[in-house]
């Protein structure tokens, strides 16, 4: 037996930089100290606070250490497993506090949360299947098998309230109900891993930290359902979360809990991986399955859908990794228990990736109904650097931004509907008083367009013209009828696309267009940016009293343009060749340059 | 494998990770100062830690802390209860440390004998 377990996150985040390093040098060092047979090193997913990485959690105590790199290592061991005290050098501090964090419970980013679809990750060794056993693993499967009949488990679902995690947050218990009806056979279970949503990461927390939990789920589905065979469809960028399910196969083939005869019941289930090449639109389910089937990824209209005709002509489930997750607590505590998490019309808790300008950025597990202020100033820990909040976007690029007003909105898919946005996968970009909404749409919008696939001309066409005006307006070019233009467009690719894609793409301008017109008509009319970032309408000026002729800023220009004014030891920008590229405003140490925007007041 | 396998495999591996789950019965505290050291207490530890293991308790957490202040009295260990109640054993060794496993880990009992002080918060 070991007395202390140091779990090191080797999650894609935290490997990124360096927990892989900090794994070996723990080794090492242990090893050194006569350690090594009283502490084990435990490599798990994803804990959660990437930005803090590489992080590592130890038992028992439950201290919380922060950027472990392998340098700090020697002297880690020594203060925590020698001398047996918290090495106060990598301890967190609460941002809003400023007091040093001493254990994981005490951290507010950790016990806001409910953990249920993230219940193992950063607690187990994902290579290991005995940890996953440990944790009751595979029993759901074992109950469901042995002990419940198919309609049962659907009736179970029903109950449950459990909606889909991909976005559009369906019944999952009816759309198991319609595959099991479904006349024609074989039928197929898929699972959606290819979550192309830039800054959304929370599918890939569950299968590098815990992929039996999804293996597990399709499984008890596919009993459900009456289908023998499942894909998981990931993209091939999440390497890492591809090698870890292979792995988890490998191991639950081994087991003999997959393959044939589970449970010496009869039923069969056989599961393979498919890579996706990583395009935004794979996600969107018919055009998944084409890539499933090795054909170019283009959505198809729908009916026929999947549970009538799915991959090769036959019904097809496919869900997503969070709902495919959820499946396995949900069996082992029952739907009565799953049900009282959440609001009345969404149970159970969803997994939120905290990003952009915000304390804690991470994946946070909340129940469904916590509110946008909770998410973001008490888990999320504000927003940095004394800034103002302005807005957040919800649910990935084509949700929409929801500003201050509305912070105390319990979030769930119609709440955030109303709003004019969407709970996409649960992603949650924070924007602050320094970003520019104009720009901000801008940048969804090219995301938007250079993922549309080109199947249907309103995508194709629609958000291609949409983004020509915006970048219009961002260059000091637009003209009194372009926010109209812009919403007539945006009226017509929502309504008239073939998919997902196009029908949520015109989100973040509509959005801003209803929250921050202001800042749309600054643009047009006054050629202003007021949050000063888009450069076509920026000047700058150094401010000559406050020069102290130190040429930082003349030797960061990368145009030369700054030069000293006359004989004077002093510096000026020559209008002409700048720019606006910012590099003197960002290295000046003595605030003397200055960036305005037309009819702005000079401020820093 | 079917579910009573499964189920044994489960009881096997759980004690890999019990350690992780937090509030046990019993925290077992070693004086790990350069004089504990000195008396040995690594090695006593890691017996403990064998005698543990080989009774499958699961509900003790083993932790190390500096010196507790009795230099003569080393090796010193102190018993921590969930319930408050603290026991501290000094002079452990190898053969005490197993006692105390079997008496007072895992039937309750305080091993008189050995141990110095007592009390409960
Ligand atoms: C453009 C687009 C991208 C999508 N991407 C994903 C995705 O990455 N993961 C996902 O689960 N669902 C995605 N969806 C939703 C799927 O089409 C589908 O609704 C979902 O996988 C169903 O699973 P659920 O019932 O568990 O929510 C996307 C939809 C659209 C239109």
């Amino acid at each position: 037996m070991k007395r202390t377990h140091i779990l090191v996150c080797t999650g894609t985040g935290c490997t990124s930089c360096g927990s892989f390093q900090t794994r070996d040098a723990l080794l090492t060092e242990l090893q050194k100290n006569g350690l090594s047979n009283e502490i084990d090193v435990v490599e798990t997913g994803c804990m959660g606070r990437c930005d803090l990485g590489p992080v590592a959690l130890v038992h028992p105590e439950g201290t919380f250490y922060k950027n472990v790199l392998a340098p700090d290592v020697p002297k880690l061991v020594e203060e925590h497993f020698l001398k047996g005290r918290p090495f106060q050098k990598l301890l967190p501090t609460d941002p809003q506090t400023q007091n040093v964090i001493q254990t994981q419970a005490d951290f507010t980013f950790f016990n806001r949360q409910l953990r249920i679809v993230r219940d193992n990750c950063g607690v187990i060794d994902p290579e290991k299947i005995e940890e996953y056993i440990a944790r009751d693993g595979y029993l759901a499967l074992g109950k469901v098998l042995t002990e419940m009949k198919p309609e049962q488990v659907i009736e179970e679902i029903k109950a449950s309230g459990l909606r889909g995690r991909g976005g559009a947050g369906f019944p999952t218990g009816r759309k198991w109900e319609l595959m099991r009806q479904a006349p024609v056979s074989p039928k197929y279970v898929v699972c959606n891993a290819d979550e192309g949503d830039p800054g959304a990461f929370m599918n890939r927390s569950v299968l590098e930290g815990d992929p039996h939990s999804v293996l597990e789920g399709m499984a008890i589905g596919a009993y459900a359902m009456g289908a023998n065979r499942g894909f998981i469809y990931i993209r091939a960028e999440y390497g890492l979360a591809v090698k870890r399910l292979h792995i988890a196969i490998e191991q639950a083939y081994k087991a003999e809990l997959l393959g044939k005869n589970l449970f010496g019941t009869g039923f069969d289930f056989d599961l393979e991986v498919r890579i996706g090449a990583g395009a935004f639109v794979c996600g969107e389910e018919t055009a998944l399955m084409r890539s499933v089937e090795g054909r170019r990824g283009q959505p198809q209209p729908r009916p026929p859908f999947p549970a009538q005709r799915g991959l090769w002509g036959k019904p097809t489930n496919i869900n997503n990794v969070e709902t495919w997750a959820t499946i396995r607590p949900l069996i082992l505590k029952g739907a009565k228990w799953f049900s009282s998490i959440g609001t009345e019309k969404t149970k159970g808790t969803k997994v939120f990736c905290l990003a952009g300008k915000i304390n804690n950025t991470g994946v946070a597990e909340l129940p469904f109904g916590t509110t946008l202020r909770e998410m973001i100033f008490e888990v999320g820990g504000g927003v940095p650097n004394g800034k103002k909040f302005k807005a957040v976007q919800t649910g990935g690029p084509s949700g929409g931004v929801i500003p201050e007003q509305f912070l105390d909105t319990p979030v769930e898919y119609e709440t955030l509907q109303k709003l004019g946005s969407i709970m996409g996968s649960g992603g949650m970009v924070v924007v602050d008083e320094d970003s520019c909404m104009v720009d901000f749409a801008r940048f969804f919008m090219e995301f938007c367009c250079d993922e549309s696939c080109g199947k249907c001309p309103p995508c194709r066409v629609g958000t291609r013209q949409m983004l020509n005006i915006l970048n219009r307006i961002c260059a000091g070019d637009g003209e009194l009828d372009d926010i109209q233009k812009l919403e007539d467009l945006a009226a017509m690719v929502k309504d008239t696309s073939l998919c997902g894609l196009g029908q949520t793409a015109p989100n973040p301008v509509l959005t801003t267009l209803k929250y921050f017109r202001h800042e749309y008509e600054a643009h047009i009319i006054d050629k202003q940016c007021p949050a000063r970032v888009c450069r076509d309408l920026l000047h700058f000026e150094i401010d000559e009293p406050l020069c102290k002729g130190c040429s930082l800023c003349a030797r960061a220009c990368p145009v030369q343009t700054i030069g000293r004014i006359g004989t004077l030891k002093k510096f000026e920008i020559h209008e002409e060749k700048c720019i606006h590229c910012g590099a003197c405003f960002e290295v000046c140490r003595f605030d003397a340059v200055k960036k305005t925007s037309p009819g702005m007041l000079v401020t820093a | 494998m079917n579910l009573e396998e499964l189920k044994k495999l489960k009881e096997k591996a759980q004690r890999q990770v019990a350690l992780r789950d937090g509030n046990k019965k019993y925290r077992v505290v070693f004086s790990m100062g350069t004089s504990g050291i000195a008396a040995g207490a690594r090695e006593i530890m890691t017996t403990m830690l064998d005698e543990i293991d080989k009774r499958g308790l699961d509900d003790v957490e083993v932790a190390v802390t500096g010196e507790i202040g009795l230099v003569d009295a080393e090796p010193m260990i102190r018993i921590e209860e969930a319930n408050g109640e603290k026991v501290t054993y000094a002079r452990v060794n190898a053969a005490d440390a197993r006692k105390i496993v079997t008496e007072h880990l895992e039937k309750g009992k305080v091993v008189e004998g050995l141990a110095v002080g007592k009390v409960k918060e």
